[in-house]
């Protein structure tokens, strides 16, 4: 295979990780939309976690992104 | 793609470029770029603005002091909570990056502005700072025994040694998450941004029916432009709160 374009194939697989970090942001804010519906009173002192929270599982996708950028721009 | 897309070049806003030169240092040219200026306009700026916000001091605040209020008592409430009293002392250094980071993201969104945080060196150089900062200060405060931190109580003997591995690697890898967390929020969404403004130019330039349809991409550029000012927000107040979070391991190891 042209190794050029083997760069851009594997830049686009290395994106998919960031289909994993979706997934756990979208799990980490529903399951917090989820308590804050049921316990409203005890839901904004937990926001900033749910953030700490989203942050962290988002921080592995940009891991991912960073792979695909590596990839197509580093010579 | 050097030449005749400079305009469709999504790369092409991050590029730095020397203002002037100031002085070699070992046969590396040491200028001032544009980075560096916009850098000093974000200090001169936050200076500026808190400096005006705090000069009348009204009762009642006015627009400007409720800015300046708000932007500080927020740093304060999350110090507060998450260090307690002990953390007061980090206070002035957690709200200075809160401060950088908020108005370099809050910068990068005008247009021809230069966006610092966007060069992984700045983002690297301050998650260094502040991870560093946690080793020296754990140390400071609890001498040798601040390493309790990577055994933690209550793990059965077998697989202690496993889970101090583990405790050290997750430890070692918090400033290249920290710092490439702020960079790439930053760059992939500038970078989608530039994307979706070059989609329109060029639907436009194909004419027709595509010319049309070029106003959903425009759509698509004004929503991400909306959605872009909130991320920059929101990583500048997760870089904040985890530099909070990573100094309360300074102060209180045990747990």
């Amino acid at each position: 295979m042209d190794p050029v374009s083997a760069k851009y194939i594997g830049a686009g697989i290395a994106c998919l990780g960031m289909g994993g970090a979706g997934i756990g942001v979208g799990h980490i804010f529903g399951n917090y939309l989820a308590g804050a519906l049921r316990n409203p009173a005890a839901a904004g002192q937990q926001f900033t976690n749910a953030l700490i929270g989203a942050a962290l599982a988002e921080g592995l996708g940009i891991f991912s992104l960073v792979v695909a950028l590596v990839l197509l721009f580093v010579k | 793609m050097a030449t005749e897309t400079v305009v469709n070049d999504p790369i092409h806003q991050f590029r730095l470029h020397s203002l002037f030169d100031l002085f070699s240092v070992g046969g590396h040219q040491i200028s001032f770029t544009n980075s560096a200026l916009f850098m000093g306009l974000i200090v001169l700026f936050i200076t500026g603005f808190l400096l005006m916000a705090a000069s009348k001091a009204a009762m009642v605040p006015g627009r400007l002091q409720s800015i300046g209020e708000m932007w500080y008592s927020m740093i304060h409430n999350m110090v507060n909570n998450v260090l307690g009293e002990e953390g007061k002392a980090f206070f002035p250094l957690v709200f200075s990056l809160f401060s950088f980071v908020l108005i370099a993201n809050m910068f990068g969104m005008f247009p021809y502005f230069f966006t610092v945080t966007s060069h992984v060196i700045v983002t690297a150089s301050l998650a260094l700072f502040v991870v560093g900062l946690v080793v020296v200060v754990g140390i400071y405060k609890h001498g040798l025994g601040w390493f309790k931190l990577f055994v933690p109580h209550g793990v059965p003997i077998v697989i202690l040694p496993i889970i101090s591995v583990i405790e050290i690697i997750s430890f070692l890898s918090r400033p290249i998450s920290l710092g490439l967390r702020l960079f790439g929020n930053i760059l992939a969404g500038h970078i989608v941004l530039k994307v979706f403004a070059g989609f329109v130019v060029s639907m436009i330039a194909a004419g027709g029916i595509i010319a049309v349809s070029s106003v959903l991409s425009l759509g698509m550029a004004v929503a991400l432009t909306a959605l872009e000012f909130l991320v920059a927000f929101l990583q500048a107040f997760v870089f904040a709160i985890l530099t909070c979070v990573y100094l309360n391991d300074a102060l209180h190891p045990s747990h």
